[in-house]
């Protein structure tokens, strides 16, 4: 996967310098300038400048933050917001809670997902080709779309305000299956078939030589699933009412709800950065995989 | 698992591996089973009914929620905004991201790093990302307004003016989504052939000509890829508008998702929300459907 996104890079690289010596024209600067540059300059500054100001601003002491003309950088940096984001909806609690969730429900789904996409490819089934016809429409199902009868079944179960009720319902993986099970279908099947030979089982072979070649597709589902579980908001805040069993994103919005007033920004900046920096410092350390696999859909078509 | 397979059935081996499939195939499928395949037929027999959230009693009514809200001339409200929203929103995010691909596309220094930064809005929770751009159209106190008045101007007041409103949500929006537009459409142009835009060059067409001619319609299967994509996830968007508006004000951002949620978890009409999210999801499925059949085109292609 690593490999569809920079080859690219390098071709486009090659190319770039055959074209360099242009029969009629030399590359101005100035088009350089205005049609590379420049645009790509706005846009880094417009992407970089709203999370600049969030993180600048969590810590303004209230004064600083509804001053009139405004003050753009505050004078010390006042730690106060922290304290009260976590005094007031116990932040610390909603960070366990968010990273309890993420990790048993990434977790899970990359387990559930090795499972399936290994058994579509390496075991004989009959109704196979059915099988992953129905995984490959439930990919396609709207996942929002009908709330009403998860809520109710998780309800009856009695997974309001829990972590498992938040979990379950999204452990079932379309999106993991199908990724691994492309990244399964281009390994040599003489590899799994000389292990067979060896007499190694299904969930030998799986553990022992189909997983660890398929490394970074795996890292590519473990990464998306952890961004994708860690922001997930429509869910946890449909079946949590209780602030000890909310994640981050729905204690966001139940401190959203009970701050006031324009002062109140410092404390709310404070809050997004708890939820949105550990998720930019994942994606800082391993966007290669993150993007890749996000971008997956459109390359394969 | 393995006690499966080191169990001593020699003489059905083939029956032998359908149960190991079961085995590890099983556990996600009853998943996607229980919480995709279920609540999707459930959720047509429940826009049949009036019921009410957490109610022990229903009244089968037939097709008179369908009708209730087509009824409604709220109803027409929210898909007008439904449209706005996904017609500015889409219309943005592709305009926006094929000119910025076009840019990284350049011998840009950085391009690697600028790409990287471009896309981290997409992984960003929609609520974080909501309250931040909240706090910067805040009209008193915000960082948008207090630009606007260094040049001496106002701005609109963000917060109170339904139609400023809906267009704070799409600005936010596209911000959110461009990086994975401008990904997509970089990956695309990079296999656009250098030699027919050289050529076309030596017979004397500029740049524009050669993007508009030649670049633009070898992009024309991406392009309708992203069209399919950005249009079904902004039909379905629901966290920016949640934290930023709540539908708001007087259903100035009230699109057909954010109503069923309304309906069923602030009204408590669960029969209600029922129709509205199978009305959506008609729609979604025409849009789907449409992608399905431009996927098969494209496998005939190549």
């Amino acid at each position: 996967m690593s490999t569809t996104t920079h080859a690219p890079d390098v071709t486009l690289r090659v190319a770039v310098r055959d074209l360099d010596p242009r029969p009629d024209r030399r590359p101005s600067r100035l088009r350089s300038l205005l049609g590379g540059y420049l645009p790509v300059a706005i846009a880094t500054v417009v992407v970089v400048l709203p999370l600049a100001w969030m993180a600048v601003s969590s810590f303004k002491r209230p004064g600083e933050i509804v001053h009139l003309p405004i003050e753009w950088l505050p004078s010390t940096a006042y730690p106060g917001n922290y304290v009260e984001a976590a005094r007031t909806v116990s932040f610390g609690r909603l960070f366990l809670n968010s990273a309890i969730v993420t990790a048993v429900g990434a977790g899970t789904k990359v387990v559930l997902a090795l499972l399936t996409a290994y058994a579509l490819v390496f075991i004989r089934f009959p109704a196979k080709r059915l099988v992953f016809t129905l995984v490959l429409v439930a990919l396609m199902v709207p996942p929002h779309i009908a709330l009403v009868p998860n809520y109710t079944l998780i309800a009856q179960l009695g997974g309001r305000n829990t972590l498992w009720g938040i979990v379950l319902p999204g452990l079932g993986t379309a999106f993991g299956t199908f990724l691994l099970r492309q990244q399964f279908l281009s390994l040599p099947r003489s590899i799994v078939e000389a292990a067979e030979i060896d007499g190694a089982g299904h969930l030998r072979r799986l553990v022992s030589i189909v997983a660890p070649i398929s490394a970074p597709s795996i890292a590519t589902v473990a990464l998306i699933s952890i961004v994708f579980e860690w922001n997930e908001y429509l869910w946890p805040l449909i079946i949590t009412d209780d602030p000890r069993y909310m994640t981050l994103p729905v204690g966001l919005t139940l401190l959203q709800n009970s701050e006031s007033g324009s002062a109140a920004w410092g404390v709310l900046m404070a809050g997004t950065v708890v939820v949105i920096v550990p998720i930019l410092l994942v994606f800082a350390a391993l966007q290669r995989w993150i993007v890749a696999g996000l971008t997956q859909g459109a390359v394969t078509g | 698992m393995s006690a499966i397979e080191t169990a001593p059935r020699r003489r059905h081996p083939r029956r032998r591996e359908y149960l190991t499939f079961l085995a590890f195939a099983g556990p996600n499928l009853l998943m996607i089973a229980l919480f995709t395949y279920r609540p999707l037929l459930l959720n047509i027999q429940y826009s049949t009914l009036s019921w009410n959230l957490g109610s022990r009693t229903a009244t089968v009514v037939g097709l008179g929620n369908y009708t209730k809200w087509f009824s409604n001339p709220r109803s027409w409200e929210v898909l007008r905004v439904t449209g706005v929203f996904t017609l500015a929103t889409v219309g943005g995010t592709l305009v926006l991201g094929l000119l910025l691909a076009t840019a990284l596309n350049q011998r840009v220094k950085g391009r690697t790093a600028a790409r990287s930064i471009i896309f981290a809005p997409y992984v960003l929770s929609g609520v974080g990302v909501g309250l931040v751009w909240l706090f910067i159209f805040d009209p008193m106190y915000g960082a948008l307004s207090a630009v606007l008045r260094l040049w001496g101007a106002t701005g609109p007041d963000w917060y109170l003016d339904r139609r400023w409103a809906l267009v704070m949500v799409i600005i936010v929006y596209v911000w959110k989504n461009l990086g994975y537009a401008a990904v997509v459409y970089l990956a695309a142009l990079q296999s656009v052939p250098q030699d027919l835009l050289d050529a076309a060059a030596l017979d004397g067409a500029g740049t524009l000509r050669r993007f508009t001619h030649i670049t633009v319609p070898l992009l024309s299967p991406t392009t309708f890829f992203l069209l399919i994509t950005t249009t079904l996830s902004s039909l379905q968007s629901f966290d920016l508008i949640h934290v930023m508006t709540k539908g708001g004000p007087i259903d100035g951002t009230t699109t057909l998702m954010y109503q069923v949620y309304v309906e069923a978890f602030v009204n408590g009409r669960a029969g209600y929300s029922a129709a509205i999210a199978t009305i959506l999801f008609a729609i979604l499925l025409v849009v789907t459907v449409l992608q399905m059949r431009f996927l098969e085109r494209k496998v005939h292609y190549s």
